[in-house]
């Protein structure tokens, strides 16, 4: 059994996907899709401890050997991101069925949930399958199934958001397929593992190059770095509750995720950042994307739209830490990408809390929210406090390891670039604080019930992802040592 | 009770943090839930005095909470000047508490107990950077301090408190973010390590231009020292009621930043290498500047509190002057002074709310003859003045002194200029308030044309009076009994000076 655990991974939410349509009453169908998620988790963890002690585990798909069949390689880089997205997914999905209630129509519930768990077998199959093309059927699966959950979003914007979506990452689907067919034509392989040790000896061709940049930008595209993150502010803020908190935790850091693994482990650091000039194009968009979406941000009045603008500058650090091309600045984006999937999961869930009770995120709806709701407000503020990067929150953390690189690496302006980022963030994170603590509730509308605190089934998750924001911001040994490791396996330094 | 050392240093910082749970718990019984404060206070200060007199010459108290970083941990250890800095924040923790319980009641302001958490948190915070072993740790603690507080400064929730909340927030906030943090990765990079260690932690082969802007990154960066030009949010801060102003925006929260920049100075760059730095003498005249420009705003300022405060920047520019000049004198005068003014500035703010609470005046222009309606309070006041001022018999004296003695020790005329310069500044803008206040006579008539009634004493709440009365005379012990303070003061540099006074 143990030994089939990377497949598993894989084929339980798979084929949890269909069991739902047998299953029918939505109530059941939640349980079962909670038990699939966690389920997935379980493994997650197990492959990651299974990885940490005994190293890159390659499981071959119906006993054919790579290259020829398709092999699964799971190492401590895709250990780490299955954990980080089956783990978000499962404390979600807690919440789900108190949410949807509200936003979806109870007839398309069951539909939801397939569609949830598609996504979710897409995002994890991306990240432990060793083949390209495997990579690029996965990519398929999660993103189909993320344009119609994005579509069920409660009002009719959230179509023309899942259009756009549909559209950009359909395109940057097509410049991921052009990169792997052009790899393909190269080496004669699909097999990652193969790939990484063929491409060097034809790397000075222009094919590979194309290959590679054809490749990239489509990745970036669905990693929404600037300026390609035209999608994601919508999508984020007219999907419903549950998919947004879901998305915002995991669907970047997928494509976060084949950046570095086709970056570091296929092409090599010496063809990306020697033989082509990456480290000043990502580190250029990278800043950029934090000061123009932070400044953005500020000005939004809908709040999903200001966290989902945050996001997009907080993908701008990940970039930079990856820009740096040294096993301290790919440690510093891992972590974040850890840290992240924190923070934005507990924001984007507590707004799905607010979202219940007042039945809208715009600025102006949050007034008086400080008393009526205090705990949701609460886990707001220490989210939002996390992505500032205060001390004893992860958001710190991230901070410290990207700015300690950067310094090493001796980029002092970068640093400082990036500690001066973080106090727009205190800008647009203090807009809610104050109209949330310092306004008078709006009077209430005639027969209307007055907003009262979400329920359990909502708070338990948020203050779960909460309470990790913190726990992770004290005791950071399991997100340090696992992305240093990782960082350090894919500069080949043995740990 | 027969507790370690170390057990007592953490209950210092856990105390006042567990009070708060007790604080929430009684918020219905107002009696009681002072009580809870109270008693909180006096633990921590009888802990901390334990601790003070426990601590032998050369002896280390350590205690490691929690590695949060590889090689960076949240740890404690005691050493003189954070002795200091904890005995005044938990004994005036203790009579601010007595003052608030007069205050709050006899202004009826809501939302006591979140007041009182907060309070709590606040101390608790004071207490961790206090005793913190390294600048991780101490940064940490710093910037709960500036967190924690910020619910106090928007205490009454009006829009003026919102606006001062910001720019208190965003002061503290940003320059610690952009400046203190930078400065401490900077020193991580460099130095590779944070303990504050006597002597520096920096090679001697480092890159002394490095090192110049890493200090200038640090004086900035600690923006609760309140170094022009980042000294806008003290005045911001006076929005919040009296007893924050005077606890945490006269001792805790500014003290905390002068006693870190004093911490990073002595400990982090060490005395010998401040001076030979390219960029000392720049920040001399920069604190010079904040000293003498805060005393002239401090003159135009008619709002009693928002001359105090910034009565409060020009003071806290004397002991980063003092640290700067880089001599034991210095450092004594700058540790010496932290005491001083707490003890000066406190009386002079209790006094402030006093007044406000007792005759709703809150103008430096209404409060002529004001000395007949409330004696007690403007001799307190007198006191208060002269302490800040520096003048016998008040303990002002002492730090001034020594602060003259660094000056001209190391030449540097021109500081010493603005020093002198600076007190008859601070007569001019504080002595004329009691003055006023006992000589001048009132108005026959009012703006009504009624003749006012005849004055009768009527004095603040009994508890806010024996606060400023204890505030006072704290003043009046520090001029005749400075031998335990000075001990400490020079043991911070050289610590077989700490005998507990054989």
């Amino acid at each position: 059994m143990l030994a089939h655990l990377p497949i598993l991974q894989v084929i339980v939410p798979l084929m949890a996907a269909p069991a739902c349509l047998i299953l029918r009453r939505p109530q059941l169908v939640w349980m079962f899709t909670l038990l699939a998620s966690a389920i997935a988790f379980i493994i997650s963890i197990l492959l990651l401890q299974q990885v940490m002690q005994t190293g890159t585990i390659s499981y071959e798909l119906g006993g054919w050997s790579p290259p020829w069949g398709i092999e699964y390689r799971i190492d401590k880089l895709n250990a780490f991101i299955a954990l980080i997205i089956s783990g978000v997914s499962t404390v979600v999905l807690v919440a789900a069925q108190t949410s949807i209630e509200k936003e979806i129509p109870q007839e398309k519930h069951t539909l939801f949930y397939i569609l949830y768990l598609l996504s979710l077998t897409g995002m994890l199959g991306i990240v432990t399958t060793g083949d390209a093309f495997n990579v690029f059927v996965f990519l398929e699966i999660s993103s189909l199934s993320a344009y119609s959950l994005i579509a069920l979003g409660r009002d009719r914007r959230a179509l023309w958001a899942s259009f756009q979506y549909l559209i950009m990452g359909t395109i940057g689907a097509t410049f991921i397929l052009i990169g792997i067919g052009l790899m393909y034509q190269m080496t004669g392989t699909l097999n990652m593992a193969d790939l990484a040790t063929r491409l060097p000896e034809v790397a000075e061709t222009r094919t590979v190059t194309t290959a590679y940049v054809f490749f990239i930008v489509g990745v970036c595209l669905k990693l929404a770095l600037f300026p390609l993150h035209l999608w994601l502010p919508n999508a984020y803020a007219h999907a419903p509750s549950i998919v947004t908190a879901f998305f915002a935790a995991t669907s970047t850091k997928v494509a976060a995720y084949l950046l570095i693994r086709f970056t570091f482990s296929i092409f090599g650091v010496s063809f990306s950042f020697t033989t082509l000039p990456m480290e000043m194009v990502f580190l250029t968009l990278g800043l950029l994307g934090i000061f123009v979406a932070s400044t953005v941000a500020i000005y939004q009045d809908n709040i999903k739209h200001v966290f989902a603008y945050s996001s997009v500058a907080q993908i701008g650090y990940m970039i930079v830490g990856f820009s740096m091309s040294t096993n301290a600045g790919l440690s510093a984006m891992l972590l974040h990408v850890f840290n992240h999937a924190l923070m934005k999961g507990a924001l984007f869930l507590a707004l799905g809390a607010v979202m219940l009770r007042v039945g809208s995120t715009q600025l102006k709806d949050f007034q008086g929210l400080g008393r009526q709701m205090p705990l949701t407000m609460a886990a707001i503020v220490v989210g939002g406090l996390s992505l500032i990067g205060v001390p004893l929150t992860v958001g710190f953390v991230s901070k410290w390891y990207l700015v300690v690189a950067a310094l090493e690496k001796g980029w002092w302006p970068v640093a400082g670039l990036v500690l001066l980022a973080s106090l727009l963030a205190v800008v647009y994170v203090w807009r809610i604080v104050e109209t949330a603590y310092f306004k008078a509730p709006l009077a209430p509308i005639a027969g209307k019930e007055r907003v009262k605190e979400a329920p359990m089934a909502f708070l338990l998750p948020v203050w779960m992802l909460v309470s990790a924001n913190v726990y992770f911001g004290l005791d950071t040994r399991l997100s340090v040592e696992v992305a240093t490791a990782a960082a350090q396996s894919l500069f080949g330094v043995a740990p | 009770m027969n507790l370690s050392l170390a057990t007592l240093l953490q209950f210092c910082i856990l105390l006042p943090i567990f009070a708060t749970l007790g604080i929430v718990a009684l918020r219905r019984h107002q009696n009681l839930r002072e009580a809870v404060s109270i008693g909180a206070s006096v633990l921590v200060f009888y802990a901390v005095v334990t601790i003070y007199l426990g601590v032998d010459a050369g002896e280390t108290i350590t205690v490691h909470w929690l590695q949060v970083l590889p090689e960076l941990s949240v740890s404690f250890s005691v050493e003189p000047l954070g002795v200091i800095f904890s005995l005044i924040a938990s004994f005036l923790w203790f009579v601010t508490i007595i003052y608030s319980i007069g205050y709050m009641r006899g202004h009826n302001e809501d939302h006591q107990t979140r007041f009182f958490c907060c309070f709590a948190i606040a101390i608790g915070s004071v207490m961790g950077v206090a005793f913190a072993d390294n600048l991780f740790t101490l940064f940490i603690f710093y910037e709960v301090l500036t967190l924690s507080t910020y619910p106090l400064v928007t205490h009454s929730g009006t829009e003026g408190a919102k606006k001062g909340g910001r720019t208190y927030l965003g002061i503290l906030l940003g320059t610690s973010v952009a400046f203190f943090l930078f400065a401490i990765l900077g020193t991580w990079v460099v130095a590779g390590r944070l303990d504050f260690t006597p002597g520096g932690v920096f090679p001697a082969e480092a890159n002394t231009t490095l090192l110049g802007i890493i200090l200038v990154l640090f004086i900035f960066g600690i923006g609760k020292a309140a170094i022009m030009p980042f000294h806008r949010w003290l005045p911001a801060a006076m929005v919040a009621p009296t007893p924050v102003s005077a606890l945490l925006h006269a001792v805790a929260v500014v003290k905390a930043g002068v006693f870190t920049v004093m911490k990073v100075g002595v400990f982090i760059f060490g005395l010998d290498l401040l001076v030979v730095l390219p960029t000392t003498q720049f920040l001399l005249y920069l604190a010079g500047a904040s000293v003498l420009l805060a005393s002239f705003v401090a003159m135009r300022q008619d709002n009693l509190k928002a001359r105090l405060a910034y009565s409060t920047v020009s003071q806290l520019g004397y002991i980063t002057i003092g640290l700067l000049l880089a001599t034991s004198s210095g450092v004594i005068a700058s540790s010496m002074n932290i005491a001083m003014h707490a003890f000066g500035k406190i009386t002079l703010f209790f006094c402030a709310g006093a007044i406000l609470v007792a005759a709703h005046k809150s103008n430096i222009s209404e409060m002529r003859g004001l000395g007949r309606q409330m004696p007690f309070t403007m001799v307190a006041f007198f006191i208060g003045s002269l302490s800040i001022i520096g003048l016998p018999p008040t303990g002002g004296t002492w730090s001034k002194w020594y602060l003259l003695m660094a000056t001209l020790e190391t030449e540097q005329l021109i500081i010493m200029a603005i020093l002198m310069l600076s007190s008859l500044l601070n007569i001019a803008y504080l002595m004329p308030i009691p003055f006023h206040a006992f000589f001048s006579n009132i108005p026959a008539k009012n703006e009504h044309g009624e003749f006012a009634a005849k004055v009768q004493i009527k004095e603040a709440p009994m508890a806010s009076l024996i606060a400023i009365g204890i505030a006072a005379l704290g003043c009046l012990v520090l001029f005749i009994y400075p031998n335990p303070l000075h001990e400490l003061a020079s043991a911070i540099l050289e610590p077989q000076q700490l005998t507990h006074g054989n």
